[in-house]
């Protein structure tokens, strides 16, 4: 292997690992706050894709269903609980929000799908259209469980991932899809090449970890948010509703999700079960951090991505098995070095 | 008491009747297994739309289509099988969609004498050496002669080296396999062999160590879309030689996720993918269109995959009147005269012409391939 195939493979590397960090952020994050380990995201990572795709060839994506039939699902029992709660003057606003802003996102991607809109705005209405679905999703699966144990969330979450993936098959076909790149220039720095492709993921991604530092360090919401994860019972005694903290948390995770998608739908072929790998890939990033260290889990992303690319040129038929076996060293070393807390429940 | 006792005399009257009335001119019952979900889907659903298409009735005779999806899944496959042979009576089952899945149900059909006709690719699932592939036939063509087809190819394009990306899987070690024999026989050096999954989100690694080879030609071995992931990162590499990928990838999805990076590639293709452009002395031309004109009115463009389907009913289709003969529906006389029929069939359908016997229960030869060359988003026959 000579400097140049290393710089490759390291670019490459670099890529991948940046998008898997954006999934392990979404994946700490959901599970900070809401103690869920979000199976699903790889799914919305695929929805993400083939809905660009979709608009990118002028057809209206079939998952604009799932959000009107998620979105009426969600004002019915918003409904019900409000008007059980007797707070009927409050009906109004929530009816516009869980059912009003959903049914207006699915409208407006029905109604510029056939126009075929600049790829920027493709972009946007992609990532409204499946970031709308984890408000929902948490409303809908979530919300009602959300003092069950750690156990419970996770079996419903795969139950929930099965649900999308088959759901994806039925929207989109068993066929992938591709989307056009964002940049194909290349650009030449002394002997190496970089594509305008990877550097605009690498930058974007690192974009989109400054947004979430701020909005966590800096925002009101962010800091009730980091609360919310620090302590649940002391946050809600404070007066940070925990449905709030859920909701916010699910949006962004799906919004972070979308943006994966999008990211990746020129670098490879998608399907409607690709997601379920990747999500895999930054899972394991996020256990390196421990589930819990947004820089230990982008770090560990980046590291998962490295190891593939060079796996993949060393001994490619092993590429997962060694992309895998990576968690076990990292979990002995986390339960040997890091104190253990029973869960109180 | 009395009501109930009088019911239930009412429900083993009608029951008596239901099955005297079918015993004296019984339907024929056809399990199909297929993987119209999971990772085999793209091959799976033109299947079940092209056995939609199949008439109800054959030789007279009313025919039920039983379909049930295995969702790429071995075990389910089985269990399928199973059920169609015990519960529904079926008396022969067309399936499955892939060879693992194939392979395992060869034992439930030959266990209960129940002929089996597979969609699936591998030459194993009618190995002549295994005694139970007796009740086995199979309609798609073996990958050993579409790996002739490429290394004659080959040969004719002057290569000597080769080097070969597939499937981390069956179907990608099978046609690693089936190279490794053809080159070896025409003198062709195989320098590289590189695997990568099919949802592999990069294969960089791989086509770098490929194209530092320096072979004269690549094979990519992969089935539908994934196909296209290693060639265009050939081309964004700067690849100059030939790129042949295997008859897999002939599907119009292939041709929309590779777009302009997928010119110039040659593949083997069964012919009832460019039947309009075969000589009209071919017999096939006449029977790839009956196919494709009723599948395309009904299901848009045409898949190779939902052509097999087509051919295991043009199979039934000449064996049931040999098969009424030996004995009626739903008996062992049936299945057992229907199996020694299949194996005497001498039919076009729309890959090829299946020319079956005991030692040959796939019968396709050289007819039932046709090397084309992707061009602008078409497939060209090559001359």
């Amino acid at each position: 292997m000579d400097a140049q195939i290393a710089a490759l493979l390291a670019q490459d590397g670099f890529t991948n690992g940046a998008i898997y960090a954006l999934l392990a952020l979404a994946l700490v994050l959901v599970f900070a706050v809401t103690r869920v380990i979000f199976v699903p995201s790889g799914e919305l990572v695929s929805y993400g894709t083939l809905t660009l795709a979709a608009l990118d060839a002028g057809k209206t994506p079939g998952m604009v269903k799932l959000l009107v039939g998620a979105a009426v699902l969600a004002t019915v029992i918003e409904v019900v609980s409000t008007l059980r709660r007797r707070e009927a003057r409050r009906l109004l606003p929530r009816v516009l929000l869980w059912g009003g802003v959903p049914l207006a996102i699915a409208a407006l991607v029905t109604w510029a799908a056939p126009l075929k809109p600049p790829l920027f705005a493709q972009v946007l209405l992609t990532l409204a259209a499946v970031g709308a679905l984890g408000p929902l999703l948490y409303r809908i699966v979530y919300q009602p469980i959300a003092d069950a144990s750690v156990l419970v969330l996770l079996i419903v979450s795969v139950a929930l991932h099965l649900v999308l993936a088959g759901l994806g098959l039925y929207f989109f076909g068993a066929e992938g899809s591709r989307t056009p790149a964002f940049a194909s220039a290349q650009l030449a720095v002394g002997s190496m090449t970089f594509s305008a492709q990877s550097l605009f993921v690498v930058a974007t991604s690192a974009l989109a970890i400054v947004v979430l530092y701020v909005l966590f360090n800096r925002t009101l919401y962010g800091k009730a948010l980091r609360a919310t994860a620090v302590n649940r019972i002391g946050a809600r005694l404070v007066g940070i509703a925990p449905d709030f903290a859920g909701t916010v948390t699910f949006t962004l995770a799906a919004l972070l999700c979308a943006f994966c998608g999008v990211l990746i739908g020129p670098i490879t072929t998608v399907y409607y079960d690709s997601g379920f790998l990747i999500s895999l890939k930054g899972f394991v990033g996020a256990i390196i951090g421990g589930l819990v260290s947004y820089p230990l889990a982008a770090a560990g992303a980046l590291f998962v991505g490295l190891i593939e690319a060079f796996a993949s040129f060393y001994a490619s038929a092993f590429k997962e098995v060694i992309v895998f076996t990576l968690i076990i060293p990292v979990l002995l070393w986390r339960s040997l070095t890091s104190h253990h807390h029973e869960e109180d429940e | 008491m009395i009501p109930k006792q009088s019911r239930r005399a009412g429900v083993a009257l009608a029951l008596a009747a239901s099955l005297a009335a079918p015993l004296a001119w019984a339907d024929i019952n056809v399990g199909v297994v297929l993987s119209a979900t999971g990772p085999a889907a793209s091959l799976g659903i033109p299947e079940k739309n092209t056995i939609e298409l199949l008439p109800t009735a054959i030789a007279g005779q009313k025919v039920n289509w039983i379909v049930l999806d295995d969702g790429s899944d071995t075990t389910k496959a089985v269990t399928n099988a199973r059920k169609l042979i015990a519960e529904d009576k079926v008396d022969v089952i067309v399936g499955s969609t892939i060879t693992p899945a194939s392979l395992a149900m060869i034992d439930v059909a030959a266990e209960a004498g129940v002929p089996m006709i597979s969609m699936a690719a591998s030459a194993k699932i009618v190995d002549p050496a295994n005694p139970k592939t007796k009740w086995i036939f199979k309609t798609p063509q073996n990958d050993s002669l579409m790996a002739d087809a490429i290394v004659a190819s080959m040969k004719a394009n002057g290569v000597k080296t080769v080097g070969y990306i597939g499937f981390a899987d069956a179907y990608g070690d099978g046609w690693l396999g089936e190279m490794q024999r053809s080159t070896k026989a025409a003198g062709i050096e195989i320098v590289a062999t590189e695997k990568y999954n099919r949802t592999d989100s990069s294969v960089t690694g791989q086509v770098l160590k490929l194209v530092a080879a320096k072979p004269d030609a690549i094979l990519i071995g992969a089935a539908g879309t994934p196909g296209a992931t290693p060639q265009k990162e050939l081309v964004a590499r700067g690849y100059k030689g030939k790129i042949y990928q295997t008859h897999g990838v002939a599907n119009p999805d292939f041709l929309r996720v590779v777009g302009k990076d997928g010119d110039g590639t040659l593949l083997p293709v069964g012919p009832m993918l460019v039947y309009e452009q075969l000589p009209d002395t071919n017999p096939l031309k006449k029977t790839g269109h009956d196919y494709v004109s009723k599948y395309e009115e009904k299901f848009g463009t045409r898949s190779t995959f939902g052509g097999h389907a087509w051919d295991a009913y043009q199979l039934l289709a000449q064996a049931i009147p040999a098969a009424l003969k030996a004995g009626q529906p739903g008996t062992a006389a049936f299945r057992t005269g229907l199996r020694d029929a299949l194996e005497k069939d001498d039919v076009a359908g729309a890959h090829g012409v299946f020319v079956m016997s005991p030692g040959n229960h796939n019968g396709l030869d050289e007819r039932a391939r046709v090397m084309v060359r992707i061009q602008d988003g078409k497939w060209v026959v090559v001359k």
